[in-house]
């Protein structure tokens, strides 16, 4: 249960900021931005179980990149046996496939912004970075709490992909996520019952994040 | 906007660049796996440049894993996915927002209820029912007693069963229901003004002529976003796949990737094919991808429209 909150928070805060950076400088629309905006876009397709899989290369202690920082300082690096690099693996496995969809939301925030209200600000003086702090960061904080929501109840159901195909829920239960001991206790372990007991606990959660976000986005649409 | 920020554009253009290094980086590793050798692979520290042997591990691991039946099962279940999806949203977003029933409203919680109920969440129950999609009519007729009345009667005894393991109708079936789809159709048939629907009505055009003549063209880019993102969640299925198929003709290519882990890299196990498991991983993303990036106009435009 721990495990699943740091998970959740690890991969929103490093999934949405990066994201948010992204945005606000993809939005000043220099050239090249359509470019860019495809290559943040795609990953968005990527299959959880794929990028599961692309990371525990990438993370290989033995194979991947990080092989160059073991072969400088041996057993540094070793997710397989280390709980919370291996944590920290899939937080960033988990981050990286967020990215895409939050910088999606985040542009699209941005570019709702009335451009009126960036130009008068440009006329009063308000430079470009003083702009994103004063005036398009307050009026996407709805779109960011959205996001906030998504990311943390996808974290909890689809994070599956990830953790099944890079660590196995371990090592020793380390990076055991709520979803994953569901299955692995329910599908391998035979135990429905305790299975079924801990959906609830995951329902309860995911029902109680949808209730945030629904009163919230209640309050927020004004179609008149 | 007009300024001069020649410092503030250097450091646009660098944060944008480290972000395209961030996301393409991994991919290209993996690339690079890829082509390489089991020599080449395994070499320490790893090697960073592409080598030649690219199609060589695409068609090994192409048949090794017996990609092609795959491929077929994963691109039959996301196109299934994706009209399924597309179609039923339409009708019932077309039902709760046209017509004025007593039903309404209550139909329009009940499928609220379940964008709270993700597959994940509900996934002993679907395979419960899954595994034989009669069971609650089977209960049902237990339960009032129907089941013993026609033992006693002919001395049939009723047993239905009908499992939706290892097939593509189940794998498609139990998610083809979308609440989110209900609600971007719902969204967009909302701003479609009465008189538009007052006009078609006096023109002499009925429900399902309006439906096929008006809402369905004018909602074209909304078919356009959400088939886009059925059709990569489609494809991406793995838990529910994982669960209900153990027949590998039957199986899709991202339950592949697990059988394709190099195990005991570190452990001491196997050898590590981490060139194979990359070439399938290169399979598995791209044909996703290249839907998203084809229609990546549509795609963010139907998010802007869910966002309004």
């Amino acid at each position: 249960m721990r495990v699943s909150l740091l998970y959740a928070v690890g991969t929103a805060a490093l999934g949405m900021g990066l994201a948010l950076v992204l945005a606000l400088f993809a939005d000043r629309q220099l050239a090249g931005y359509r470019l860019y905006r495809v290559g943040m876009i795609w990953p968005y397709a990527v299959a959880a179980p794929a990028i599961g899989l692309a990371f525990r290369y990438v993370f290989n202690p033995s194979a991947g990149i990080m092989s160059y920082l073991n072969a400088v300082l041996p057993g540094l690096w070793d997710p397989v046996m280390t709980g919370w690099q291996s944590l920290l693996m899939i937080i960033i496995a988990g981050a990286w496939k967020n990215i895409s969809y939050n910088f999606i939301f985040f542009l699209a925030a941005l570019q709702s912004i009335p451009r009126g209200l960036v130009e008068a600000a440009a006329l009063d003086g308000a430079g470009v970075t003083r702009r994103m702090r004063d005036i398009q960061l307050p009026l996407m904080a709805p779109t960011f709490f959205f996001v906030l929501v998504i990311n943390i109840a996808d974290s909890f159901t689809d994070s599956f992909g990830i953790v099944d195909t890079m660590t196995v829920g371990g090592p020793a239960r380390a990076t055991n996520l709520l979803v994953y001991r569901i299955y692995s206790d329910g599908f391998q372990g035979q135990n429905y019952s305790s299975a079924a007991a801990q959906s609830v606990i995951l329902m309860a959660l995911v029902i109680a994040l949808t209730v945030l976000q629904f009163r919230f986005v209640e309050r927020k649409i004004h179609y008149t | 906007m007009v300024e001069r920020t020649p410092i503030l554009n250097i450091l646009t253009d660098l944060i944008l660049l480290s972000g395209l290094i961030l996301l393409l980086g991994p991919i290209y590793l993996v690339f690079v796996a890829s082509t390489q050798t089991l020599q080449e692979v395994s070499a320490i520290p790893a090697r960073l440049l592409p080598s030649s042997h690219f199609f060589e591990n695409l068609s090994t691991v192409w048949q090794q894993s017996d990609f092609q039946t795959k491929f077929l099962n994963s691109l039959i279940v996301a196109v299934g996915v994706t009209l399924g999806k597309i179609t039923i949203a339409g009708i019932t977003a077309f039902a709760i927002v046209f017509f004025d029933s007593r039903a309404r409203m209550p139909v329009f919680w009940l499928i609220f209820i379940t964008l709270m109920l993700p597959l994940e969440v509900r996934i002993v129950p679907t395979y419960a029912v899954a595994a034989n999609a009669l069971s609650p009519f089977q209960t049902m007729l237990d339960g009032l007693g129907i089941t013993a009345l026609v033992r006693g009667l002919t001395g049939i005894e009723i047993a239905l069963d009908w499992s939706l393991l290892n097939s593509h109708v189940g794998l498609i079936l139990p998610v083809i229901a979308t609440a989110t789809g209900t609600f971007l159709y719902r969204q967009f048939f909302l701003t479609i003004p009465d008189e538009m629907v007052e006009a078609a009505r006096m023109d002499g055009a009925g429900p399902l002529r309006f439906l096929w003549d008006i809402l369905v063209p004018l909602s074209t880019t909304n078919m356009a976003a959400l088939a886009t993102i059925m059709f990569v969640s489609g494809w991406n299925q793995y838990l529910w796949p994982l669960l209900i198929i153990t027949d590998p003709a039957y199986s899709v290519v991202a339950l592949e990737l697990r059988t394709l882990i190099p195990d005991g890299s570190t452990t001491g196990g196997g050898i590590p094919y981490w060139n194979l498991a990359m070439a399938g991983a290169l399979i598995v993303m791209v044909p996703p991808v290249l839907v998203v990036i084809a229609m990546q106009r549509w795609f963010v435009r139907g998010l802007l429209n869910t966002e309004k």
